[in-house]
């Protein structure tokens, strides 16, 4: 079965075909019809494929097919090429079954939208080519698919064009991101150069052979395709375009900028793990930028009042939480908190676009309150959701991942309490600023009316993803309850095993114990700063410093200003400031003088006879001046 | 005999238009129409015969026509193709039907001479891709210019006779120099070998001094370094675009500046490789700077013409970088760069084109929101630039992925600044899109979306972009038997030239 891969990407891109081309033409049951049940077969086709996979595993736990090559030339190859272990496997199972609750549920949030088809269609190709990325076997498939979800990525974020804030934000994350993929490509050419290759298993097979660990190039190969990840999953430095992109749909912000496309950099990097083995100081950069990610972001979303900014700053710090423990290698604990924050993220992000609808499309958490009794489904979804995210212990699936992370950032050779410490006080923040929004939202008086409750549509994917948000944990159950890793298990098919070294005191059952100390101490300071007291925050927000930071904090730590000054404004200034091309003076200049010498020339041909004679006169003066002195 | 064909159905069609012009405009675009659309069947025909093109090693040509001309002074009338040529021919009479479909509702003015003009243009640039005897190259280099020259002139826009005048200076005095190059070489060859002869394949391995070589090869270069066109003597080509009717544009973009890659790639490096590799450093850095400068500038337009103008310099510069740096990575990438960019950059002068011909203005602040009503029109403009700013899975990208995987080779500083490039591209080819067709509708335009017409020109231009962005692998091989043959001559000659040397 597992060669009906290939069809996993192929039915969304057919289907975005049909719909670009006559989608305008369609009635919009047709257009849910194919848009919602391509990616419904997709799901279903990488079901099958996931459970022939695992129930008659392939030699080698791999399996590659070529479609066809897609070019040779002089020694490089590169082929439309389709590689399935267990990364990938797991990998395209989430993203199909994620997509296809969030086409459903997109079609009630969309209903009433002029653009129906066009949405669809968008996030169709979207799903083509974020299998693409995930399921490619060399690296410049891989960034076809890259580039393809970027571009899909802008189109959504861009999709209600009237508006010229979403084009910005549009263009501001193409543009953010494309640095990062510059980088990255860059990266390609340096890789190939050196290794002949670019399919994924032969060059790394190669940098095994050919290069020491810790080798300059290793570093550099390596590095570069951090800049390729940085980008996309918005990480520092370049994490600015996220929160701006929640200009899309919110459906488009659950799928794209939280379960799936941001964590292609994640995916990136653990696909081409054995080069960042061979490079141990971008490994350490990995978890430093992942831990620094997890703190700014997480002190960002505190500040946000915006439901949406919220979430996707909280976005951004969880993504760190998977740099962190890809910065140490705990390889498969990445993915696990992929795959929970795929869930309960999506999870958020559609209640939050529940919420949303429901209230007018106001977006200001501090404009609503005491939803929880107006739209219980939503609500017991968000807090769900909440708790996953913040790491409610033993019943939530954030706990489990994020644990095993933490205990990973310690106990991992490449780890230390450092980051342990980044990691924890990350979860502190977490459990404090998502539940000040479960709290203000949800608890408190009334404060618009509610209309459009959601309907099936919506609330089916929700209560689905609820499920999921906490059973999704019990795939990887820790030694205290037993030591089951069976996620884990399937995935070191693929991935090397996280090492472990002695770390003194500390045991895995007393890292869970403190995080949990951690999770209650957000939980019970949201409590009482917006639920209990409101307005208890007051007095912070009354004093300078508390209000500079306040500010710091809500402008993202300054970045945007520092972009902004430092590169968008003299590319715009040197743009305008040359628009006529001051090359081309250069031939008016030219111009100009030959006009000059021929009305100089003209104006001697007066018709003045004197004049003529003393031209005469002179000239010969001068000739025979010249002839007897030289 | 199917290579004087190719020429001969374009002169005889355009004079057949100018007559038949005088009673039926409607006849005259079919004839047009026709004509070229039985060069391009001929064309495709030959090529799909002849694949996969498999010169044998004394072979250099899949067909040669050679007729003597002027015995005494060595001229002959040879005609010749292969990989290279035949691509590039093929090219050339796909974008002629474009550009006839393209002015079925835009001229109305002087439609016989349009034609006739227009029919020429492509003639010449048909003897260019295909004349081996160097006299006869000049010719058609010469033959093609008057002909663009009324296009501008007549049937452009508000500058037209300005820019006409432009191009005109700027090609014709290069080409003069050019022309002082072909006869410095002649006559080398001839104080060497006591024969007259303008043949390529006797002109190659004029074995001449480095400092000779030089300078005769500067005069070719810098002919063919405006036509591409080279930063800093791009400035004729943004006023030609942007003044020329549509047609013009797309076969200024599509074709004459292809013209000036072939040259380079034909008779600038297989006759001067010595000159050549001497030159590189300085053409790949002018290229490297055209291709960030032409971004930039593109960048700054806000005329839709004038941005498009401006990435053909951007876009150019990387056929100029690759052709310089000489391995076949990067010399198959700035082949499929020469037809993709032809195929999107004229696909967009279509557009835009077809955009003038409902609002009037190309001017962007008279735009905005027109998604709202012309969405497929809208979604086209979308795809080509998306190509334009090198999206993967279309052609442009393989063409600049390969020219930048062979330069790093050379040289890891030139290819991140040539992919900085492509970055920069990000932000012209975002502006186009916003500024033109997402943002609101404030002029309240109520527009008429794409014709079918417009379709039958657009559609196959799409799929095209995608086949050679998909699976580029039938253009490679059929440019690669050439490539290696004038990549074996040049070595043979630079080594001989080294031997020489020691």
């Amino acid at each position: 079965m597992l060669e009906l891969t290939g069809v996993i990407p192929a039915i969304p891109f057919f289907s975005f075909v049909l719909l670009a081309v006559f989608g305008p033409r369609m009635a919009r049951r047709a257009v849910s019809v194919i848009g919602v049940g391509s990616i419904a077969a997709s799901a279903i086709v990488s079901g099958i494929v996931t459970a022939a996979f695992i129930s008659t595993p392939p030699a080698g736990w791999s399996y590659h097919e070529v479609i066809w090559q897609w070019m040779s030339v002089s020694g490089f190859q590169a082929d439309i090429g389709f590689y399935l272990d267990a990364l990938s496997v797991v990998m395209v199972l989430v993203i199909t079954f994620v997509a296809f609750l969030i086409h459903l549920y997109s079609t009630e949030y969309m209903e009433g939208d002029e653009g129906y088809s066009r949405f669809f269609a968008y996030m169709n190709l979207f799903v083509a080519s974020m299998v693409t990325l995930v399921l490619a076997d060399n690296l410049l498939l891989l960034y076809l698919g890259w580039e393809g979800v970027g571009l899909c990525s802008y189109l959504l974020i861009g999709f209600w064009y009237t508006d010229p804030v979403n084009g910005r934000a549009a263009r501001k994350a193409f543009i953010v991101t494309r640095v990062g993929d510059t980088s990255m490509v860059i990266g390609l050419f340096l890789i190939f150069h050196r290794l002949g290759t670019l399919n994924i298993q032969d060059l790394m097979n190669r940098a095994t052979l050919q290069w020491p660990v810790g080798a300059a190039v290793a570093v550099a190969a390596a590095a570069l395709l951090l800049g390729g990840a940085v980008g996309k999953s918005a990480q520092l430095p370049l994490q600015t375009w996220l929160p701006d992109a929640m200009a899309g749909p919110t459906p488009t912000s659950a799928l794209i900028h939280a379960a799936t496309m941001v964590t292609a950099g994640v995916y990136l990097i653990a696909r081409t793990h054995v080069l960042f083995s061979l490079a141990p100081p971008v490994m350490l950069a990995v978890a430093v930028i992942g831990a620094a990610t997890l703190l700014l972001a997480g002190c960002s979303a505190l500040t946000q009042h915006d439901i949406k900014r919220v979430l996707a700053y909280s976005t951004i710090s969880q993504i760190g939480y998977m740099f962190l423990a890809l910065g140490v290698g705990a390889w498969s604990a990445a993915i696990f908190h992929f795959m929970t924050h795929a869930f309960f993220k999506a999870l958020l992000f559609l209640a939050a676009g529940a919420v949303i609808q429901a209230q007018h499309e106001e977006h200001n958490i501090f404009k609503m309150g005491g939803l929880r009794r107006m739209i219980p489904i939503t609500f017991w979804a968000f807090l769900i959701g909440g708790c996953a995210l913040a790491g409610l212990p033993l019943i939530t699936a954030g706990f489990y991942s994020k644990g095993m992370i933490l205990w990973g950032s310690w106990s991992s050779p490449q780890g230390g309490p450092v980051l342990w410490i980044a990691g924890l006080v990350g979860v502190m923040l977490t459990s404090l600023y998502i539940f000040r929004v479960i709290f203000v939202a949800f608890f408190g008086e009334a404060q618009i009316a509610v209309e459009h409750p959601p309907r099936l549509a919506k609330n089916l994917p929700m209560v689905v993803l609820s499920a999921l948000s906490i059973s999704a944990g019990w795939l990887n159950l820790p030694p205290y309850l037993g030591n089951k890793l069976w996620l884990n298990d399937l995935l070191y098919t693929a991935l090397p095993k996280v090492a472990e070294k002695q770390v003194g005191w500390i045991t895995e059952d007393w890292s869970e114990g403190i995080i949990t100390a951690a999770f209650v101490l957000g939980l019970v300071l949201a409590y009482e700063l917006y639920l209990k007291h409101r307005g208890a925050t007051r007095p912070l927000s009354d004093n300078a410093l508390g209000r500079a930071i306040h500010e710091l904090w809500y402008a993202d730590w300054g970045f945007d200003f520092v972009y902004d000054k430092l590169l968008v404004t003299p590319v715009v200034w040197f743009a305008q400031v040359d628009k006529r091309d001051f090359i081309d003076k250069f031939y008016d200049g030219l111009a100009a003088l030959s006009r000059a010498c021929y009305r100089a020339l003209s104006a001697t041909e007066s018709g003045r006879m004197r004049w003529y004679a003393a031209s005469i006169v002179g000239g010969t003066v001068v000739f025979i001046f010249i002839v007897l002195v030289l | 005999m199917i290579l004087v064909w190719f020429i001969a159905i374009l002169v005889v069609g355009g004079a057949a238009c100018w007559v038949v012009a005088r009673w039926s405009t409607a006849v005259c675009r079919w004839i047009a129409l026709a004509v070229t659309a039985a060069d391009f069947i001929l064309s495709l025909a030959l090529w799909i015969r002849n694949y996969p093109v498999n010169l044998l090693q004394q072979q250099d040509w899949l067909r040669q026509v050679n007729w003597t001309w002027f015995p005494d002074a060595g001229i002959h009338f040879h005609l010749a193709i292969d990989g290279l040529s035949l691509l590039l021919v093929v090219l050339t009479f796909f974008l002629g039907i474009v550009s006839v479909l393209a002015s079925w509702t835009e001229i109305r003015e002087g439609v016989g001479f349009f034609h006739l003009n227009l029919l020429w243009v492509l003639a010449g640039i048909t003897g260019v891709f295909l004349a081996m005897d160097l006299f006869l190259f000049y010719f058609a280099w010469e033959l093609m210019l008057i002909p663009m020259y009324f296009l501008i002139a007549i049937w452009g826009h508000e500058r037209r006779v300005y820019a006409a005048v432009k191009f005109f200076l700027f090609t014709q005095l290069s080409g003069l120099l050019m022309l002082i190059s072909i006869l410095a070489l002649y006559f080398i060859h001839h104080s060497a070998t006591g024969v007259y002869s303008f043949e390529y394949s006797d002109l190659i391995g004029t074995s001449m001094p480095l400092h000779v070589a030089i300078w005769v090869m500067l005069g070719f270069f810098i002919a063919f370094a405006v036509k591409l066109p080279m930063v800093p003597v791009h400035t004729w080509l943004p006023d030609a675009h942007t003044e020329a009717p549509t047609a013009g544009s797309v076969i200024l973009a599509g074709l004459l500046l292809k013209t000036g890659a072939y040259g380079l790639l034909r008779f600038v490096v297989p006759l001067f490789p010595a000159a050549a590799h001497w030159f590189s450093p300085v053409a790949t850095i002018l290229a490297v700077i055209g291709i960030l400068y032409g971004a930039v500038l593109a960048f700054a337009q806000t005329d839709l013409k004038r941005l498009v103008a401006y990435t053909s310099v951007s876009h150019l510069g990387f056929v100029l970088l690759a052709i310089f740096v000489g391995n076949k990575l990067a010399l198959e990438g700035a082949l499929i760069t020469i037809i993709a960019h032809g195929i999107s950059t004229g696909a967009l002068f279509v557009l835009v084109g077809a955009l003038q011909e409902r609002i009037h203005t190309r001017e962007m602040d008279r735009m905005g929101g027109l998604w709202q009503t012309i969405p497929r029109l809208s979604g086209a403009a979308m795809f080509f630039a998306m190509a334009s700013i090198g999206l993967p899975g279309l052609g442009d990208f393989v063409g600049e992925f390969l020219i930048l995987l062979g330069t790093y080779k050379v040289s890891v500083g030139l290819t991140v600044a040539a992919a900085i490039g492509v970055l920069f591209s990000t932000l012209y080819g975002l502006k186009f899109i916003q500024r033109a067709f997402h943002g609101s509708n404030i002029h309240h335009w109520e527009l008429h979306d794409l014709f079918a017409r417009e379709v039958v020109i657009v559609a196959p231009m799409i799929l095209i972009l995608l086949w050679l962005g998909l699976f580029p692998q039938p253009v490679l091989n059929t440019f690669t038997v050439t490539m290696d043959k004038l990549q074996q001559t040049a070595s043979q000659q630079y080594q001989a030239y080294e031997g020489g040397q020691q």
